[in-house]
């Protein structure tokens, strides 16, 4: 078994088995909506924008931001992790947690020729709250500093409210980078203004069996939406999840975007949603059964499995439980269990590295645990 | 129709009209390349046509300013962020303004003004004393009241409309969220005062 290199400052081994506060099945519309997010995107007065700085401008921004955010007052508890010195498991748990994106843990590639070159090793980090991982501060992605956070069931109130109070603390002790006309400036433009995205990340099986998924993308779409897959931009929608952010950023104050999505746009969609799935019980109840138990009975006694198979087949049993079809597994427990089937957390609940075929093996050997399978 | 030049069918067709006076050319598509005149799909006449009407629409903005060719801020160059994607600093939106106005405004639904938070130490010091942070604060706060009556305002047209519709469900769903937007309507002014 690999042991972990022993560093306080990383995360608590079991918190690789813990279920994310955002993937617990709790609050409002919990049996569509997943989670709710809030990100901001933030950049220092007086520095370049990371992919044009250089290394040494890079390590002064980190360690501002570093220093400043761990000496207020955020979170009962934060844990700080150096990105370039950990190992690229860690960095993956983390993506799979929906705590970095891809390219925070991968280090960006340089976008133009002349500017420096990033790689795995380039200065940057991230602040998580912990236990409950509901904040995270990506600090040297794209721009300097990118607060998060997430919450389960529809809660972008919530989310809005604690990440502009995050944000109002760390910018009592850093000057951002803000203009009247243009508002927080960003690395793109495409996020300049309020820097805001919302997004909320949607279980639709039933639309999608339906076909009806497609309505909503083009009415996403011609609202200025985007809808994306479970791990954001550039991911395909497996395991039946959606996510859907505002797209526009200028123009719009964030109370805005936030009513129309939280009291308008999404309670929509769920409905739309929960109609669909009436209508499933209501006409096709034998043919949705055959589906859930086929799905429940596949996963019970697969000896290889992939992740996304193994998503999909849980998003069936997932809306299997929330129906009533199936009363022997929790919609938490399909919930933890997306999360496990992912490379990176399967590695570490087996406790050792492993290749394509092994991780296939022990994905069905983890699941047919958990869902009382032979 | 047969080819001015040739024996081939003339499939390019050129008019042009010079002091007053038509002039008309059918070509093949290998003489009409001969005489630099090619052939263009509907497409690429398009693309063309939107490329040539974007610039002339940000040329006179452009006019008005002189073309910085690098940001005073960074060095980095117009032709550099069009590659990357990213501006090099935040002094880029000053530099590049009129050159990227019409980009941020195509990306943004026709916006081109920041209406949202404002840093508070930023918005303390552009009123000129920023030891008045607290008043910005209480400014703030009533925004955030405003906001909020906003909200209430348009949960209870969407209420009225579901009774009206007999949708009961999503009215008690709208009810229980009035009732939540409700209490911290109640709570803010009084918190506001402990503050002052």
């Amino acid at each position: 078994m690999v042991q972990r290199p022993d560093n306080s400052g990383q995360p608590d081994p079991a918190a690789g088995f813990a279920v994310t506060e955002w993937l617990s099945d709790a609050g409002d519309s919990s049996d569509v909506v997943i989670s709710s997010r809030v990100r901001l995107a933030r950049n220092l007065a007086g520095h370049a924008f990371v992919h044009k700085a250089t290394r040494d401008e890079r390590e002064v921004v980190l360690q501002t931001c570093r220093d400043w955010i761990l000496s207020t007052k955020l979170s009962d508890r934060i844990m700080w992790v150096d990105l370039h010195d950990s190992p690229l498991i860690e960095r993956t748990l983390l993506v799979e947690r929906h705590l970095i994106s891809k390219q925070h843990a991968k280090g960006k590639p340089a976008p133009t020729a002349g500017t420096p070159t990033a790689a795995a090793d380039e200065p940057r980090g991230v602040a998580i709250s912990i236990p409950d991982e509901r904040l995270s501060i990506m600090v040297n992605e794209e721009d300097h500093l990118r607060v998060q956070m997430i919450r389960a069931g529809l809660s972008l109130d919530a989310c809005w409210e604690a990440a502009s109070a995050v944000d109002d603390k760390i910018e009592a002790g850093l000057d951002y980078a803000f203009s009247p006309k243009f508002g927080y400036l960003t690395a793109c433009p495409t996020n300049v203004g309020t820097g805001m995205r919302m997004s909320v990340m949607l279980h639709l099986p039933a639309l999608k069996i339906t076909g009806d998924i497609d309505k909503v993308k083009r009415a996403a779409t011609d609202m200025n939406l985007a809808v994306r897959g479970f791990f954001g931009e550039g991911s395909d929608a497996v395991g039946d999840l959606y996510q859907i952010s505002n797209q526009t950023t200028l123009g719009k104050p964030e109370g805005a975007v936030l009513t129309d999505l939280q009291d308008s746009i999404i309670p929509e969609v769920v409905q739309y949603e929960r109609v669909a799935r009436r209508n499933l019980m209501g006409k096709r109840r034998v043919a949705l059964e055959d589906q859930v138990y086929r799905a429940l009975g596949a996963l019970r006694h697969a000896r290889m499995i992939g992740a996304d198979e193994a998503m999909q087949l849980l998003s069936l049993v997932r809306l299997g439980v929330v129906l009533g079809v199936i009363d022997e597994v929790t919609a938490k427990a399909a919930n933890l269990l997306w999360l496990l089937v992912q490379p990176a957390h399967l590695q570490r609940v087996v406790g050792r590295e492993l290749d394509q075929e092994h991780r296939r093996i022990e994905r069905a050997t983890l699941i047919r645990q958990r869902l009382g399978g032979k | 129709m047969k080819c001015d030049r040739c024996d081939n069918d003339a499939t390019v067709h050129e008019v042009t009209v010079r002091n007053g006076v038509k002039v008309e050319k059918h070509l093949c598509e290998a003489c009409a390349a001969g005489e630099g005149i090619a052939g263009a799909t509907l497409g690429e006449l398009l693309t063309k046509f939107m490329t040539q009407e974007s610039e002339a629409t940000a040329k006179p903005k452009q006019a008005a300013r002189v073309r910085p060719s690098a940001c005073p801020g960074c060095g980095f160059t117009f032709e550099q962020f069009r590659q990357a994607g990213l501006l090099g600093c935040p002094a880029c939106y000053k530099s590049f303004e009129a050159l990227l106005t019409p980009l941020i405004e195509r990306a943004h639904e026709g916006s081109t003004q920041h209406t949202g938070k404002v840093p508070k130490r930023i918005a303390a010091r552009a009123a000129g004393r920023e030891e008045d942070a607290i008043a910005t604060e209480d400014a703030l706060a009533r925004a955030q009241l405003r906001e909020r009556q906003e909200r209430l305002k348009v949960l209870q047209r969407q209420l009225d409309e579901a009774v009206r519709g007999e949708q009961y469900e999503l009215a008690a769903r709208l009810r229980d969220q009035i009732r939540k937007v409700d209490v911290t309507l109640v709570a803010k002014p009084r918190d506001a005062r402990e503050r002052s």
